[in-house]
């Protein structure tokens, strides 16, 4: 492979505190050899492959740490193949896969039929996260050891939360011996019990049953308890209620060391865009108000939330062609990540910087991983989009196997143009 | 007036009533109109007319119902419909099939009218975009049953003239009812002042942004009500926790004869049935004819239904 020289381009890297117009070397191996403003048009050798990206920003590729792959078992909701596509589309080069397949990712044999499936059909990094317990039942922990050296580099019940507080506290204290991240999705399941949408007037009009903030805000305070007695390394996958965000608040005053995710989803959307039960929205955690969503993206500018995830969760039509209450739960996502991200940035509620270390380096941070910085000898998995562009999200156009899209025909600012992974060009808008 | 005037100027011909949510007060007003008509109709000798002949009407029943089910059924004979009852409930599309097969499936056969009744709030909406007839909402979930509020309001209007300007008071499990929901819409819509009385744990969050004012005390929330209308309290909400006991209920929220004399003397007691004697009213009140009204509540479906049917039937 020749050296790549990609110049001209507006280079934010929140690891380094980049932010400057320059180039970037890729070796022949695929690594970042130089970044900045040194590399520039004038001092190019001529025998290397030159790219002008034209003013536009070059980041390091988005990690999102919450995508749901169909393999193995819903294979026919999303394969390897087709979330790789999706996300090379939406400057997304690194996944934490969660382990909510059939069979569950709870075992050594497993991860192997993962990571050799992620490798043969998919260009993306696909870092499998391992179940918490086992079969995702909340019982009995996994063998976080022997998963961890096959290279599971997270531990989370995906879709499910833990709700014996015993069998919880065990695993944060078992975790904290073997330094395993544990991601919790945080809901208490008798709480949320049958419920559909956020518990508010909505769920009153629609007559759906609702899912109230203390569902979520109930399990965190108990894992941040927990995290007294029992230090572990320890992320909350997403929340959603601006009551969850005062616990967080408290508990980063207290000093307490853990990371906290939201879905863009949760950011850009409120129980209002429900509308008349559009089962595209049904989303678990549940869209809530827009006081709650405002609350979120004040606690991304306030340092309590780390990072955005896509919550990419693809469901056929058949699935969600029901009525609300039968309709299955979540929202495609990955390929619109960056784009509808960027919308807080065009509405001014969070600086540019600030939104490309919570898809870049903050996950990278968390997850422990060399990525999602732009630092000499690492792998060149880069992203660059035009910030302005402006486009509609059309259904047919999106290349995850699942069209559950919750942002049909929205008007985003904002379009992914190339995307790198080791080096090369995977993926270019044309 | 001038907001009602402007509603009618740009009145959309609708053709599904899947909620009173969805209807302006012109509609109302016309439903109301039709309806007064065929009580008269309903008490002659010849109880049948031809403005339906010709047309199918599917029942679709998902929720075991007595009343709704049989009123609809009558309401369609009576209008010339041919009307076929599906019962759900004991039949073999319910396993598996989703709503759009099944409503594909009845699709097929040319039906003009479905009335639907489900248990998932929303699938009368679902039903009505994948169908070519008109959809009637018979009751979904806990959203709404459109045709029991407007009996009510001709129930009312029957006996006290009119609906601008009353208090109503809705008492029960306001939580799980959509005969509640639609109600507040609709009465808020006709100018009454309504109160919702319940315990706690059977109200609904926010249930004053729907315009009501919500009590836990009947003795607050019937002070100089007009009409005091019961809900059905399910038996399977206690087990829920919802409430301690039904003794407890009745001793707080069963309607007594102590309790409807902190309402209007002339207040009249109403209750879209079936009743539980004993839990949420007494027994006497429910057959005081002088105040209970609950069984010509009952008859009135049958022509409320009936205009319903004859406006939202589609037309060609």
């Amino acid at each position: 492979m020749k050296e790549k020289y990609l110049i001209n381009a507006r280079i934010i890297d929140p690891k380094n505190e980049l932010d400057e117009i320059g180039g970037l070397i890729i070796d022949s191996n695929g690594l970042i050899k130089a970044v900045g403003e040194k590399v520039a048009n004038g001092n190019l050798p001529s025998d290397v492959d030159k790219i002008d990206i034209k003013k536009n920003i070059l980041i390091p590729g988005i990690i999102d740490m919450r995508v749901f792959v169909g393999e193995p078992g819903y294979e026919y909701k999303e394969n390897f193949r087709t979330l790789s596509n999706a996300a090379l589309s939406g400057g997304v080069t690194s996944v934490v896969s969660m382990p909510n397949t059939s069979p569950v990712i709870d075992n050594v044999s497993m991860v192997d039929f993962l990571k050799r499936r992620g490798r043969d059909k998919s260009k993306i990094n696909i870092f499998p996260a391992a179940a918490l317990t086992k079969n995702t039942e909340g019982k009995q922990m996994t063998e976080f050891g022997l998963l961890k050296r096959k290279g599971i580099i997270a531990f989370t019940d995906g879709i499910k939360t833990v709700q014996n507080p015993q069998v919880m506290a065990r695993i944060m204290n078992f975790a904290g011996q073997s330094e395993c991240l544990i991601m919790q999705h945080a809901e208490d399941n008798i709480l949320s019990d049958g419920g559909q949408i956020n518990e508010g007037e909505i769920s009153t009009r629609l007559g759906l049953k609702g899912i109230p903030s203390v569902a979520e805000k109930i399990i965190v305070e108990r894992d941040l308890s927990f995290l007294e007695d029992y230090f572990c390394r320890y992320h909350i996958s997403q929340i959603s209620s601006e009551k969850t965000v005062a616990v967080i608040k408290r508990a980063k005053n207290e000093g307490k060391i853990f990371s906290t995710g939201v879905s863009i989803n949760n950011l850009s959307l409120n129980e209002n865009d429900i509308g008349d039960f559009k089962t595209f929205l049904k989303l678990s955690p549940p869209l809530r108000t827009e006081n709650d969503r405002q609350s979120l993206v004040k606690a991304i500018n306030n340092d309590l939330i780390d990072v955005i995830v896509s919550d990419h969760k693809p469901q056929d039509e058949e699935s969600k062609r029901l009525t609300f209450a039968q309709a299955a739960t979540g929202a495609t996502g990955v390929e619109t990540l960056l784009p509808l991200s960027l919308e807080l940035f065009h509405n001014k509620s969070v600086k540019l910087n600030k939104l490309i270390a919570t898809l870049t380096s903050n996950p990278a941070n968390i997850l422990g991983i060399d990525k999602g910085s732009l630092k000499k000898g690492n792998d060149a998995d880069l992203c660059v989009f035009d910030i302005n562009k402006p486009w509609v999200v059309d259904i047919n156009k999106l290349k995850s196997k699942s069209k559950n899209t919750p942002i049909e025909n929205r008007k985003l600012q904002g379009q992914v143009l190339k995307t790198f992974i080791k080096g090369e060009i995977a993926y270019e808008r044309i | 007036m001038a907001v009602i005037k402007k509603l009618k100027a740009i009145k959309i011909e609708q053709d599904h009533l899947l909620g009173i949510q969805d209807l302006s007060f012109s509609q109302v007003s016309d439903i109301l109109k039709q309806a007064k008509t065929f009580i008269t109709l309903n008490k002659s000798s010849s109880k049948k007319v031809d403005i339906l002949r010709g047309k199918t009407q599917i029942n679709l029943f998902f929720e075991p119902s007595t009343r709704t089910q049989s009123s609809f059924e009558l309401a369609g004979k009576r209008l010339g419909a041919d009307v076929m009852s599906m019962n759900i409930v004991n039949s073999a599309i319910k396993k598996g099939e989703t709503l759009i097969d099944t409503a594909m499936t009845l699709n097929a056969m040319h039906p003009d009218i479905i009335v639907i009744r489900h248990q998932d709030s929303g699938a009368p909406n679902l039903l009505s975009q994948k169908v070519n007839c008109s959809v009637i909402n018979a009751g979904d979930g806990r959203r709404e049953h459109p045709t029991q509020a407007l009996l009510d309001a001709l129930t009312i209007i029957n006996r006290k003239g009119k609906v601008e300007g009353l208090k109503i008071a809705i008492c029960g499990d306001i939580l799980h009812s959509r005969v509640a929901r639609s109600n507040i819409y609709l009465m808020n819509m006709l100018g009454a002042e309504v109160n919702v009385v319940a315990p706690k744990t059977l109200l609904p969050h926010s249930i004053e942004r729907l315009g009501v004012k919500a009590f836990t005390d009947m003795k607050k929330g019937l002070d100089n009500c007009d009409i005091v209308m019961m809900l059905r309290l399910q038996s399977e909400r206690m087990h829920g926790s919802f409430l301690p006991s039904a003794r407890e209920y009745y001793e707080y929220f069963g309607l007594t004869p102590d309790k409807l004399k902190i309402a209007n003397k002339d207040a009249l007691i109403m209750h879209p049935g079936p009743m539980n004697r004993g839990v949420e009213i007494d027994t006497n009140l429910a057959d005081d004819i002088n105040r209970s009204v609950i069984r010509e509540q009952v008859e009135l479906g049958v022509a409320v239904r009936m205009a319903c049917l004859k406006i939202f039937c589609k037309k060609n």
